[in-house]
């Protein structure tokens, strides 16, 4: 018999193959098995930040490739979603309101300013979405605003505007001027250095508050310099931490006085070079030259490098990389992606995906972790990422936490 | 308040004036188009952030600032060439707000460009070798650098001043803002003049930039809010007057920094304050002439 098909045979089968192949029930099966899982991921990519969205979004990047390397969950690979929210709480809010209507996103990580987290926060809340916040805002903890989907990766300002006022007020003395962005985060950390400075006898002479993205300062330094402080404090962020510091510099202030920051920015430094920066102290969530004394961060720091041409990782960009990995392992730890329970496994995560170990607080979901405490370097700098000196690490501890009580939790 | 001494309301004084300075350039550049070709050139603040690019971009490269600043008024003048010949020349007699939204544009196309070209996170400004530090000015420790933005903008201004009053173009561009259709029948090319105003504008705005770069970052977006402040002088000055620029410049400078002497919240808010002032007062301005924008 000859083992040639007609054309109409192979016509029949090619009709067959293709209906099965399309039948709803075999396509849905295929579905449940490769649908990947979606995180959304609000950021600034453009205006002040965007330095700093910029690094956030490639390390996140990185914590998606690794967990579909490793294969993934049940076969689904998860896929990153990026969205630009211009910085702005409205926009922020209509970014992530698409991302969960329209792109069907699972889970929600991103934001980098206390104004647009709290706003990805509500919606999230309505819609009950895990929102992993990567950046610092002490109003998200609080029981107004927080919801048992808020998770909150970064440090707050409590933390390290509290390790800032712990580390420098013994060393360089009691009296102390803020130069503070007007806005939410701004004042947190003025809040946050006032609360630690009390304890040891702290004064503020003066809180001189600048409009957000000021682009000069001149105008506020010579009254500080007649205010002659020990510290100032630049309560800024991105580029306005870089023009007031590099202004600040150039009138001379740092001859007559010690300048601090509750948070002293990798990308900043970068940007506003090494004499702008010279002496300035602050804290940061991380430091790439961690690793020589933390293994997780080396390993870290070596597949960033190897994905992006040798750079190291930023401190927010590392948060973009914990903030994922936290809610993929929390699928795996859950076995399932169904909200509540990765809710419940990421309670219970004890993590060190690159800072040595942490854990999210029960009652209020914050990251439970360091601060460090760096310096940063004009001198004797081995290549362009040596930029910091680590002066000491704040261990992990609840104590220097606002309570659960404080912050408006039963317990 | 408290501490407050003769000596701190001199470098507040001062500080004023180094902040006007740039605010008068812009202003004067804005001014000079708007007063010859009646083109409100939206553009002009990202002709200064480009300027401070190229600056920054050709300081790096030659190690050389005085270079630099020769070079950058020199490109930007020459893409305002471009932009006068082959943008703004066809909407000429369709009314004032053409031109508008095409520099409107044109603004958006340059800051894209340039987060192409240099990257959205800008790049770190550097302050010429011996104008680092600061000296003692009699009454407190003032930046180096400031000092010379300030001589350096008063030269500029001197410069365009005796090129207005004493060239032969300088006439023709005084004439031709009060009446261009008597210079038309003198035979005088007029779109000759309106190029070389258009283009004497860019490079002015990016002479401004590359001046400004060393005070502050140096980003895409840097000409937005300081285009916004350059308007609000040139509206205080008069539109189309260049005195009305450069003082209003200085005014605007000094009361921003006045204001946020006494109270720095309010500082953004003062020199818009001021505008509404002069408004109601004034609405032509302090050297403006009346009607101009109908």
């Amino acid at each position: 018999m000859s083992r040639k098909l007609t054309n109409q045979q192979r016509r029949k089968i090619l009709i067959g193959g293709a209906t099965v192949a399309s039948s709803p029930f075999w396509f849905n099966i295929a579905k449940a098995q490769s649908a990947p899982i979606k995180i959304g991921f609000p950021t600034p990519l453009t205006g002040p930040f965007s330095a700093e969205a910029q690094d956030q979004a490639r390390a996140a990047d990185l914590a998606i490739k690794e967990f579909n390397e490793a294969g993934g969950f049940n076969g689904r690979k998860a896929e990153l979603l990026v969205r630009d929210d211009k910085l702005n709480p409205g926009e922020a809010a209509t970014r992530t309101l698409e991302l969960i209507e329209k792109d069907k996103v699972d889970y929600v990580v991103g934001s980098l300013s206390a104004a647009t987290q709290l706003s990805i926060n509500a919606v999230c809340k309505e819609r009950k979405v895990i929102f992993n916040s990567i950046s610092q805002s002490d109003a998200i903890n609080e029981v107004k605003d927080w919801s048992i989907y808020t998770f909150h990766e970064a440090l707050n300002p409590t933390m390290t505007a509290g390790a800032v006022a712990r580390y420098a007020i013994p060393r360089f003395g009691k009296k102390i001027v803020f130069l503070t962005a007007d806005y939410a985060y701004g004042h947190e950390m003025v809040r946050a250095f006032e609360r630690a400075g009390k304890k040891m006898g702290a004064t503020t002479l003066a809180d001189i508050r600048h409009p957000l993205g000021a682009a000069d300062y001149s105008a506020f330094l010579p009254r500080i310099k007649a205010l002659n402080p020990d510290i100032l404090v630049l309560c800024n962020f991105g580029r306005d931490l870089v023009n007031s510091a590099k202004q600040c510099t150039d009138f001379g202030l740092k001859n007559s006085m010690k300048i601090v920051t509750p948070v002293l920015l990798y990308t900043a430094r970068q940007a506003g070079g090494p004499e702008a920066f010279e002496g300035i102290m602050g804290g940061t969530s991380y430091y790439w030259g961690l690793e020589d004394r933390i293994p997780s961060a080396k390993i870290f720091n070596d597949r960033f490098r190897k994905a992006y041409g040798g750079a190291v990782p930023s401190d927010y960009g590392a948060l973009g990389y914990s903030g994922i990995r936290s809610i993929l392992q929390a699928i795996k730890n859950a076995k399932s992606t169904d909200t509540p329970k990765v809710i419940t496994a990421l309670e219970q995560l004890k993590y060190d995906w690159y800072k040595g170990p942490e854990y999210y607080r029960k009652c209020d979901h914050q990251a439970v972790q360091s601060v460090i405490l760096i310096d940063s370097k004009s001198k004797n700098m081995n290549d362009k990422y040596d930029v910091f000196n680590i002066l000491q690490i704040d261990p992990i501890s609840e104590e220097n936490m606002r309570s659960c009580a404080e912050l408006g939790f039963k317990v | 308040m408290t501490g407050l001494t003769l000596d701190l309301l001199c470098m507040q004084m001062l500080t004023g004036i180094a902040l006007g300075s740039i605010y008068a350039l812009l202003a004067l550049g804005l001014c000079l188009i708007f007063g010859m070709l009646t083109v409100v050139n939206f553009a002009h603040g990202a002709f200064f952030m480009v300027g401070a690019f190229l600056g920054v971009f050709f300081l790096g490269l030659t190690g050389n600032f005085w270079f630099s600043l020769l070079l950058v008024p020199l490109i930007t003048g020459v893409m305002g060439l471009f932009t006068e010949r082959f943008l703004v020349r066809p909407m000429y007699g369709r009314g004032i707000d053409y031109p508008l939204l095409l520099t409107f544009g044109l603004s958006y196309v340059l800051i894209e460009l340039t987060r192409i070209i240099f990257g959205i996170e800008g790049m770190p400004s550097i302050t010429p070798a011996g104008l680092t530090g600061s000296v003692n000015v009699g009454f407190g420790y003032f930046p180096k650098y400031r000092l010379f933005l300030i001589l350096a903008t008063a030269v500029i201004i001197l410069c365009i001043w005796l090129f207005i009053q004493k060239t032969r173009y300088g006439l023709i561009i005084k004439a031709g803002s009060r009446d261009q259709e008597i210079l038309k029948v003198l035979g005088v090319d007029i779109a000759k003049v309106w190029l070389i105003v258009f283009a004497v504008g860019t490079a002015i705005a990016g002479l401004s930039g590359i001046l400004a770069s060393p005070t502050r970052s140096v980003n895409p977006e840097m000409g937005i809010p300081i285009l916004a402040e350059s308007f609000v002088v040139t509206v205080v000055g008069g539109m189309g007057s260049p005195v009305g620029a450069v003082v209003a410049g200085l005014l605007v400078g000094i009361v921003y920094s006045m204001t946020s002497l006494f109270a720095p919240e309010l500082a953004e808010l003062s020199i818009f304050v001021l505008m509404a002032v002069v408004l109601i007062i004034r609405p032509q301005g302090l050297f403006g002439k009346a009607g101009l924008m109908g």
